[in-house]
């Protein structure tokens, strides 16, 4: 008999130098509980983390690679962005 | 940490689409990373769902040689480790069919593939473990061949794996480190535990080198992998690495390598004597010394936890269906 499926959850992970919670994986639980219990297990066996969330995979809305140009090109030509369009006088020190 | 040259060669893969085909290509020799949800070719999905789950079944098939001896570790501090050690392996499994889950494989199929015995995993599994020193010896060898196969693995082109690796590898490191320590003291031991630790590399050292797959010229499927930077050295680059990087190993701690062949080139490389790849084909093809033995505790465990899962998946049915009826009221 097929084995049936379980949910499949996303684990993020906040490590100890106070950085925001960040992707490490996936892994599939059956409920939110036992997603927490299992992610603990299976992300966190050195110390990586203070803090865990864990996402149904189903809830999260990905771009499409597709749109990549769409989405993530504009930025590019606007230089003006960076701090390093703008010249200071060596003089004036930094900023 | 069980990565091994075990695919077939995939003939008379379609190119479904030759500018798509060659866009993929053209990013793959950029060494641009290929995501989850970008176009890729279905031979190279294929590849790697393959590949990338019989690399989990090795991980979690690992774990039984070794789980063999915890109830039995020498001491405390011994034990403690090897369960540690133990628990990293099936992290491993996880994290990796949790890599092949991201090409459209669900864990279940994976799962019962392996449970079916259709799907390979590592060979070296399938030899048994006789004393504590095998247990050294896994460690020092086993997970050192592996390792060898994995760094490379770390700049794999999939992205996904790539990341998997990055985290076995960094957690590897102290598997080899545990293996070679308890080499290390069996052979400064009695004479009894010298010959001990002797006689499991004896026993292992062959059986490790066949880990890196068939010689280069008899592995056929290693031209696409190569191109689409999967792979990145050959079977026997590989073997050729380890081997240079284990025999001083084992001089330092006073074994021989039963190779009587074995002698060191121009180039100071230590080159092997012939390798059994009969017995190789015939652990692969399911008549090793363990092969059933290893595949029927997994079949037990499996159906041994099926209540677990029942329960736990009813319990969240039943939460579920309570919440929406409190929303309703």
């Amino acid at each position: 008999m097929a084995t049936p499926n379980t949910p499949l959850w996303e684990v993020f992970i906040r490590s100890r130098n106070g950085l925001a919670h960040k992707h490490c994986g996936s892994l599939h639980a059956p409920d939110a509980t036992l997603a927490l219990q299992a992610a603990r297990d299976v992300y966190t066996r050195r110390g990586e983390g203070l803090s865990i969330w864990v996402v149904p995979s189903s809830a999260i809305t990905a771009s499409d690679p597709a749109d990549k140009g769409m989405l993530f090109e504009p930025a590019e030509s606007k230089i003006y962005r960076h701090p390093t369009f703008y010249e200071v006088p060596d003089e004036v020190g930094h900023m | 940490m069980y990565t091994q040259a075990l695919n077939a060669p995939e003939e008379g893969a379609l190119i479904e689409d030759a500018s798509r085909a060659a866009h993929f290509q053209a990013r793959i020799d950029a060494e641009e990373r290929i995501e989850p949800n970008d176009w890729m070719p279905s031979a190279y999905r294929k590849t790697l769902v393959r590949q990338i789950s019989q690399h989990a079944h090795s991980e979690i098939v690992g774990q039984l040689p070794e789980g063999n001896w915890i109830t039995r570790a020498p001491s405390l501090r011994r034990k403690a480790a090897l369960l540690a050690k133990v628990q990293d392996e099936c992290g491993h499994g996880l994290y990796l069919y949790a890599a092949a889950e991201t090409l459209g494989a669900s864990r279940e199929e994976l799962v019962d593939a392996m449970l079916a015995g259709k799907a390979k995993y590592s060979s070296i599994f399938n030899y048994p473990t006789l004393t504590w020193a095998d247990i050294g010896v896994i460690g020092w060898l086993v997970d050192g061949a592996a390792i060898m196969n994995q760094i490379p693995l770390c700049r794999c082109s999939y992205g996904p794996y790539a990341r998997a690796m990055i985290r076995v590898c960094k957690e590897e490191s102290f598997h080899q480190r545990q293996g070679y320590e308890i080499m290390l003291t069996l052979s400064r031991g009695t004479a009894e535990q010298k010959e001990m630790a002797q006689d499991a590399l004896n026993r292992w050292w062959w059986p490790v080198l066949m880990m890196f797959g068939p010689p280069d010229g008899a592995s056929q499927h290693s031209d696409t992998s190569t191109k689409w930077k999967i792979k990145r050295f050959s079977n026997d680059e590989l073997r050729q690495k380890f081997i240079d990087a284990t025999v001083p190993q084992a001089q330092y701690l006073g074994l021989t390598v039963p190779d009587p062949a074995m002698k060191q080139d121009a180039d100071g490389h230590w080159i092997h004597g012939p390798i059994d790849w009969n017995e190789f084909k015939q652990v692969l093809s399911g008549n090793g010394p363990c092969n059933r033995d290893r595949l029927a505790a997994r079949r037990k465990a499996h159906a041994d936890g099926a209540w677990v899962r029942e329960a736990a998946a009813a319990f969240a049915a039943k939460r579920k269906s309570r919440r929406l009826a409190q929303a309703a009221e």
